[in-house]
């Protein structure tokens, strides 16, 4: 009965259920391109450029990669509260907020996996790079534009893991109604008031969502495969 | 180009190279002069890839001198390299050939990158992903890119080492081909028919030290060397 009456929501193209899926999706593509901006260069630098400290570095993106989103939250919700460092941008329980938590949970998951990624393919390309006087700069457009398919790969499991949680957004958003509700914090509060139809509904189209990333993960790969190697 | 200074005679001067505490190369004196292919031959581990890495100056000698055309170091504008095991970019074989031309600052245009692809035999298979070719195609993609640099000496790593009888012929004839245009050509090899049909002279390493340098009917009539007819016979311990 529930189950039904959540698929007549999604039916009806309820514009509550709407706003709360395009709230979701914004926040965390947002989260994902941003985090990319500043993960897919610095993976490249430390795949490429020998420093001091960096195997530190690889163990502490490594390890970031596991941070778990209640503690990102935490963490954003402090420096954004009206004391904090970044106390003054006044975003505290807004999508901003929940963005930029989103970003930093996930920019050391971009970064690990582009670092493994562009450390493999220099390894196989470097000599062939150097014998065609290559400079540096145009190696590593060479390599990102190599490693496209796997990067694309990472980005979508960064989506995936930014839209599926709910501690940070949870925290730092405060799950405010028609303004920073997505579709896990609405899940975790309709479940807890015994709402469990619009849950369901939410539900299903959080993992129809999961779902499509992954088709279109596995279709990039299977495309690659064929037309690029 | 071709109006550059060139980098020929390409000249050793008791040039060593090591790596940490092991000695690879010991005090090798040599020059490659233009003309017919040099063959670099002896038992695995003598330093024949690291001979020639030098030579195209992607590693430096750890005493000694080395000189191209008299000059000393300079980027490897005129020289080429095909690596034993070629890395294939992620990208199809003309795409390939279209990097390489672009790297070496020459225009990727589609003529000169078919033309390029028709000169190994590979113009059927432009289109195709370069790591989806057989490995006698990826070899020959290879020699497209080198060629792709316009050099005027090639190095050749083993360029048959992987190959069945068929893509090792495709290959010779190509490597033939290219050394009768006039290009150097400077190849290690294990296939001493190889060295035979394709070489003027033999350069034979040991362990790090050229045991003897001959022309190539001289090193296969009456090798010089003791360990020179050892090897000839199959049975060069080291
Ligand atoms: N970077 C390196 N570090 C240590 N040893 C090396 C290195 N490169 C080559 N060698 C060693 O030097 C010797 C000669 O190598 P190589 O030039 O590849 O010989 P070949 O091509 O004749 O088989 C081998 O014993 C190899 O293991
Ligand atoms: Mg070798």
């Amino acid at each position: 009965m529930d189950g039904s009456s959540a698929l007549d929501l999604i039916l009806a193209g309820d514009a509550n259920l709407f706003a709360i899926v395009r709230l979701s999706l914004l926040v965390s593509l947002s989260a994902t391109l941003l985090a990319a901006a500043v993960a897919l260069p610095l993976g490249a630098f430390v795949a490429l450029k020998p420093f001091p400290g960096r195997d530190a570095v690889i163990v502490l993106l490594n390890g970031l990669m596991g941070l778990p989103p209640v503690v990102v939250g935490l963490l954003v919700f402090l420096m954004l509260s009206r004391s904090g460092p970044l106390g003054a941008l006044g975003i505290l329980f807004t999508p901003q907020a929940m963005i930029l938590a989103q970003t930093i949970l996930i920019a050391p998951i971009l970064a690990a996996l582009t670092r493994q990624v562009i450390e493999d393919l220099w390894t196989e390309y470097r000599d062939e790079l150097s014998a065609m006087n290559l400079g540096p700069l145009a190696s590593v457009g060479a390599l990102l534009w190599d490693a496209r398919f796997s990067l694309a790969t990472i980005m979508l499991a960064g989506f995936g893991r930014a839209a599926a949680e709910v501690g940070a957004v949870m925290i730092v958003g405060g799950n405010i109604d028609g303004f920073t509700r997505v579709m896990t914090t609405s899940i975790a509060l309709e479940t807890s008031k015994g709402n469990l139809s619009l849950a369901i509904g939410l539900g299903i189209i959080l993992i129809g969502l999961v779902m499509a990333v992954n088709a279109i993960a596995w279709t990039v790969r299977r495309w690659s495969e064929n037309y690029a190697g | 180009m071709r109006d550059r200074a060139s980098d020929l005679p390409i000249a050793f001067a008791a040039v060593s190279y090591s790596a940490g505490p092991v000695m690879i190369l010991d005090r090798i004196s040599l020059m490659l002069e233009p003309g017919a292919p040099t063959a670099l031959i002896g038992p695995n581990g003598s330093g024949k890839t690291t001979l020639l890495k030098l030579a195209m100056g992607l590693i430096q000698p750890t005493s000694g001198r080395m000189t191209w055309g008299g000059r000393s170091g300079g980027p490897p504008v005129r020289r080429a390299f095909v690596f034993q095991k070629p890395a294939m970019l992620r990208r199809s074989a003309a795409a390939n050939v279209a990097f390489a031309l672009s790297a070496a600052e020459r225009s990727a245009d589609r003529a000169t990158v078919n033309a390029l692809l028709e000169q190994v035999g590979l113009g059927a298979r432009a289109s195709r992903p370069a790591r989806r070719l057989s490995g006698g195609e990826q070899q020959r993609l290879a020699l497209a890119r080198a060629l792709a640099r316009n050099p005027e000496v090639l190095f050749l790593d083993e360029p048959t080492a992987s190959l069945d009888p068929s893509g090792t012929k495709a290959v010779e004839d190509i490597i033939a081909e290219i050394a009768a245009s006039g290009v150097k050509v400077v190849f290690s090899t294990h296939d001493l028919g190889q060295a035979r049909r394709l070489a003027a002279d033999i350069v034979f390493l040991v362990t790090g030290r050229i045991a003897e340098h001959a022309p190539v009917q001289q090193f296969f009539a009456s090798p010089a060397s003791a360990q020179g007819s050892a090897f000839l016979r199959g049975d060069l311990v080291i």
